[in-house]
């Protein structure tokens, strides 16, 4: 397996001034996915969108592991509800238009 | 413009440091970004706490803000005179890292304040980039096919593939490609809503498409075949003999892409308007009239 578009736990968490630990217990948690090579610890690119989002809400919020889990299953639960919404706005749409009729 | 920090947070102006720690951290669980996603008035409301608390949780600045804050102008006067030593001061502060980049603090608190920006986990922040946000207008048979566009932000050319089957007001993610971020931090994010114009002889509900079909009436008594638009092309239909003014049928397959899912497609709805002739020749009208007389 390439270490490409990967980046190692260690040097994320460096870059982020966090421990080690606590990578591990969001990968026990499975709350995120590491990638093991040789050994190293490796997170891919399309994790670090979310693991960000995790870091800001531990760090920032307080919020222990266990309510990151119940956050970020209500924010995905709301995502998919305004998807939702969307497309039943726009299906509304279709009876407040009026008809065209340049057929 | 002056900005009351204190009413911002909610507490009083003798409020101890705990009560403004408390009252900061509550606001800020209901109004932190990663909770209110795309929600702009949140994310201000969330810059204005950040402002508030960066001054009042810090000993030094809340002293000159409680001093000046209303005569902010006069402060600089205050500082060049040299008699503001104070140094900003990280103990037992927290500054959340979620910004909005060069605008990240208000002017009034630039003008008091300075550009310094805030402290963070007892470490230099690392600025996150401002999401920037953008619509894109799309024709209805634009969005029937997957195409690539490129767009032009703030100088710099985005190349993107758009999804066939995209929905009218749907937003996709483009990571990355927001506001620089600072001190190290990561680039914000972009943001592109799609606005989907309508067409004027299809209609869209998800994956369905809708028309009407004018029929003439001879077609629609003695049955026939007609060929009518889909939206990739044109098809063949038969008619039954005797189809009702209004009546619908299915074409299934026919319909709007289904959204990244390659060969999949909804159904085409078409309703059948029957036309009456008009502009009749005395020997139709007779016939008509034969008709009519053959009901009785």
């Amino acid at each position: 397996m390439k270490s490409e578009n990967m980046i190692s736990a260690t040097e994320f968490c460096e870059c982020h001034h966090i421990e080690i630990s606590f990578i591990d217990s969001l990968k026990e948690q499975g709350l995120i996915e590491l990638a093991s090579i040789e050994e190293t610890q490796y997170i891919r690119a399309s994790q670090l969108h979310i693991l960000e989002k995790i870091v800001r809400l531990y760090y920032d919020l307080d919020i222990n592991i266990e309510g990151i889990d119940a956050v970020i299953n209500l924010l995905q639960r709301m995502e998919d509800m305004q998807h939702e919404i969307v497309l039943l706005k726009n299906r509304l749409r279709l009876y407040e238009e009026p008809e065209e009729s340049e057929y | 413009m002056f900005i009351d920090y204190y009413k911002v947070l909610g507490v009083d102006k003798k409020a101890t440091e705990q009560e403004i720690k408390s009252a900061y951290r509550k606001l800020a669980r209901k109004l932190h970004p990663d909770l209110n996603p795309n929600d702009k008035d949140a994310k201000r409301k969330f810059q204005e706490i950040n402002e508030a608390n960066e001054v009042l949780s810090d000993p030094e600045k809340r002293k000159k803000y409680d001093q000046y804050g209303e005569n902010w102008k006069h402060a600089e006067e205050y500082q060049n005179a040299g008699q503001y030593q104070g140094q900003p001061s990280d103990a037992g502060r927290q500054t959340f890292t979620w910004s909005q980049g060069e605008g990240e603090f208000s002017d009034f608190f630039e003008s008091l304040f300075g550009g310094m920006g805030g402290t963070g986990r007892g470490r230099q922040i690392k600025y996150r980039g401002e999401d920037y946000s953008a619509e894109l207008h799309l024709d209805l048979t634009d969005a029937f096919e997957t195409h690539q566009r490129t767009l032009t932000l703030h100088g710099d050319k985005i190349r993107i593939t758009i999804p066939a089957g995209i929905e009218n007001d749907q937003t996709i993610k483009i990571a990355g490609h927001g506001g620089k971020g600072r001190n190290g931090g990561p680039n914000g994010d972009l943001y592109i809503t799609f606005k989907i114009a309508s067409h004027p002889k299809f209609r869209r509900s998800g994956n369905n498409l809708y028309t009407t079909v004018e029929l003439d009436l001879y077609t629609a008594v003695l049955g026939g075949e007609i060929t009518v638009n889909t939206l990739n092309g044109k098809v063949k239909l038969k008619v039954k003999p005797e189809t009702q003014n209004g009546s619908k049928i299915k074409l299934k397959g026919k319909g709007f892409p289904v959204y990244k899912s390659k060969g999949e497609y909804g159904d085409l709805y078409i309703t059948y308007m029957v036309q009456i002739p008009v502009d009749l020749t005395e020997k139709q009208r007779e016939l008509f009239t034969e008709l009519s007389k053959s009901q009785k």
